[in-house]
């Protein structure tokens, strides 16, 4: 990778750190409500896979999802209007902090049912199969999705069809407040091997890590190998949402990871010490992330919430034609049985 | 125009569509080889043989089946996914519901999913797991569109239009359907989804169905008319967006309305529909409005048991006659 490149991965890590950390304060103000589930401490894996990816590759990630819709270009704007709920998000309000999405750029969406997007994610890795786009396709989850059904069904379809896909773990040890050893009785890749699929344990607070392991895997599904499984052991700084108070976790535990912290160790050991930026232009970097962000809060603040009469936009892509939305002909409102025909009580 | 059945109806829509289209692919449990032609219930047997690589069999995990088919809607082609019988869609039923049917909306239009469920109603002696009517849990979410065609006829017409449709799709078969006959023409028709059809024109009572009881209501149209009434049917075809204005046109005529529906009556289509239909035409109503459904017991086995809990024919007339003798 060229320095400036390098320099683009700390940036977006950067990036991603001020915003949530600006969002967790959105939240405290009531700017933002729901859940929202922030990415702080496991920046460099999405920031990593996606560096690996072509432009074109899909994306298919969990609720946890604000890093990988930066990382993959949503404007940081467009993302902090969703979180307050407002029309310039990048579902116009409609989806909130865990829906993310971008499919201009192939960032096909957060979900918030833990497992549920695996099948999607295998049904476009099958589209790019069929249509010989040479697309792969990346799912990432996290490690307490690896127990539900469609965990299983997915892999073991993917590996039957022999899907371009990466199934991602982002492993950060605790299933919402369930540590591992309480939900899983085998070791994470153990459960790959149930399904002869390719399967690395990776370092998910070393960016280069993760990118060069996604780019093998990546590598090996558009040379026609299939499916790749990658534990990617990483932590969350956070409590599961910001519902949780983190009671459940030590502080010695918080406190060991954040010695590895993705963003300051590759400053430190990677941009630093081979002299790819200075200390002066790191902290341009901070300032820069600092306004990129205020101007995302401005421009949530800017935007309006979504005009009523849309709600009923795009229930349907294909709206049926003699008919309103909802049901029966002619329902007017909430309350039908109270209007009547001439639409007075 | 030729006498074939509801199965090759079907057939012929897929193959048409599939011919039509390279991005329509099939896939279902034992669709490929079974029985040498494919599928359980014999619906798409032999296309795997016509369109190889694109009928395709798949694990028994239908939350797979169809999340799989949702993705692959997403990336540009138009799967038709077939669960066994609609018992099995249980398993789906986030990826149904949560899935499926949140797209299109959840994202702001941003995501299309043009799928086909196809899916079997009904019973056959097989007890209560595998003999369920859910037209009703599929008809209450938004973002679905619901399909329960009664003839041959809608069923070819309507599977197509289904398969070209940008939305989700769930299209509700039914096993005592699937060998009946009626008259298809052999050059290509659709049928738009939301658009009810009167499969009986008639003076003196509307019935409002669909699906299996469309056959039914028929058959006791027949008999009633030997007894001097005159029967008015609206099918309604579509479940999800619900078309009601040949209901309510019909009973601006008949001033009487029974709605005949096979699964459990409480909560259940029926419900629904007499609900709107005294709300937004209590004034055209001489009699309130009777519902004919299927009694409320988890299915039994025993041939006696199992044929009294479901709606038939006669219990159709019954109903009729009961609404026709009482002086309003």
């Amino acid at each position: 990778m060229d320095k400036e490149s390098l320099v683009s991965l700390y940036k977006q890590m950067t990036l991603i750190r001020v915003f949530e950390d600006r969002a967790a304060e959105m939240y405290a103000k009531a700017k933002i409500a729901g859940f929202l589930h922030l990415y702080n401490g496991q920046e460099a894996v999405a920031v990593g896979s996606i560096s690996a990816l072509n432009a074109d590759d899909e994306i298919v990630v969990n609720y946890r999802d604000h890093g990988w819709a930066l990382a993959r270009g949503a404007s940081p704007g467009a993302v902090m209007a969703e979180l307050f709920g407002r029309e310039g998000g990048t579902t116009g309000g409609r989806g909130g902090s865990m829906h993310l999405v971008d499919v201009d750029n192939h960032f096909w969406g957060g979900y918030a049912i833990v497992g549920g997007h695996l099948p999607l994610a295998a049904g476009l890795a099958y589209a790019a199969q069929y249509l010989k786009t040479g697309r792969v396709t990346l799912c990432s989850m996290g490690d307490g999705s690896t127990n539900i059904g469609t965990f299983h069904a997915t892999l073991n379809w993917a590996k039957l069809w022999n899907l371009p896909i990466i199934f991602m773990v982002e492993n950060n040890n605790y299933a919402m407040g369930t540590p591992y050893d309480d939900h899983s009785p085998v070791p994470m890749i153990q459960k790959a091997a149930g399904y002869d699929m390719y399967a690395e344990d990776v370092d998910g607070m070393d960016v280069m890590a993760v990118r060069e392991a996604v780019c093998r895997v990546a590598e090996r599904a558009r040379k026609g190998e299939g499916p790749s499984f990658l534990n990617v052991v990483t932590f969350r700084y956070r409590g599961h949402s910001m519902a949780d108070n983190d009671q459940g976790r030590s502080k010695a535990e918080i406190a060991e990871w954040r010695e590895r912290d993705p963003i300051t160790y590759f400053a430190s050991d990677v941009l630093l010490k081979k002299n790819h930026v200075t200390p002066a232009e790191l902290d341009g970097i901070q300032k820069w992330a600092d306004q990129v962000v205020d101007e995302a809060v401005e421009f949530a603040e800017r935007s309006p919430e979504p005009a009523l009469e849309t709600l009923y936009h795009d229930i349907y892509a294909q709206p049926v034609s003699n008919m309103q939305i909802g049901g029966t002909l002619t329902r007017p409102a909430q309350i039908s049985g109270l209007v009547g025909r001439n639409g007075k009580h | 125009m030729a006498e074939i059945t509801y199965r090759e109806a079907l057939k012929r829509a897929t193959r048409e569509e599939m011919q039509r289209d390279p991005t329509v692919v099939l896939w279902g449990e034992d669709i490929v080889n079974y029985n040498g032609t494919g599928g359980a219930y014999a619906v798409t047997a032999g296309l795997s043989k016509e369109f190889p690589g694109r009928v395709r069999d798949t694990p028994i995990a239908e939350e797979a089946i169809i999340g799989v088919g949702v993705g692959a809607a997403m990336g540009g082609l138009r799967p038709i996914c077939e669960i066994m019988t609609v018992n099995f869609t249980l398993v789906a039923w986030d990826q149904i519901v949560n899935h499926a049917a949140k797209q299109s909306h959840m994202f702001n239009g941003n995501i299309k999913v043009p799928m086909v469920i196809r899916t079997p109603n009904g019973h056959g002696r097989t007890a209560s797991t595998h003999s369920q009517n859910f037209d009703a849990w599929f008809a209450h979410i938004p973002g679905l569109k619901v399909v329960a065609p009664a003839t041959p006829y809608d069923a070819k017409g309507l599977l197509k239009t289904s398969i070209r449709d940008d939305d989700p799709v769930v299209f509700l078969e039914h096993l005592q359907l699937y060998s009946t006959k009626g008259e298809v023409p052999d050059e290509e028709y659709l049928i738009p989804i939301g658009e009810a059809d009167y499969k009986r024109r008639g003076k003196d009572v509307t019935l409002v169905t669909w699906g299996r009881m469309v056959v039914e209501s028929v058959k006791a149209a027949k008999t009633l008319a030997d007894e001097g009434v005159d029967v008015e049917i609206v099918d309604l075809r579509t479940l999800r967006p619900m078309d009601l204005s040949l209901a309510f046109e019909s009973i601006k005529k008949t001033n009487k309305a029974v709605v005949v529906e096979e699964g459990w009556r409480s909560v259940g289509l029926g419900a629904e529909i007499a609900a709107s239909l005294q709300e937004q035409a209590f004034n055209d109503l001489d009699a309130p409005i009777a519902r004919v459904a299927g009694l409320e017991v988890p299915m039994p086995y025993a041939k006696n048991l199992e044929r009294a809990t479901l709606p038939f024919a006669e219990d159709v007339a019954t109903a009729v006659r009961a609404m026709m003798q009482k002086q309003y």
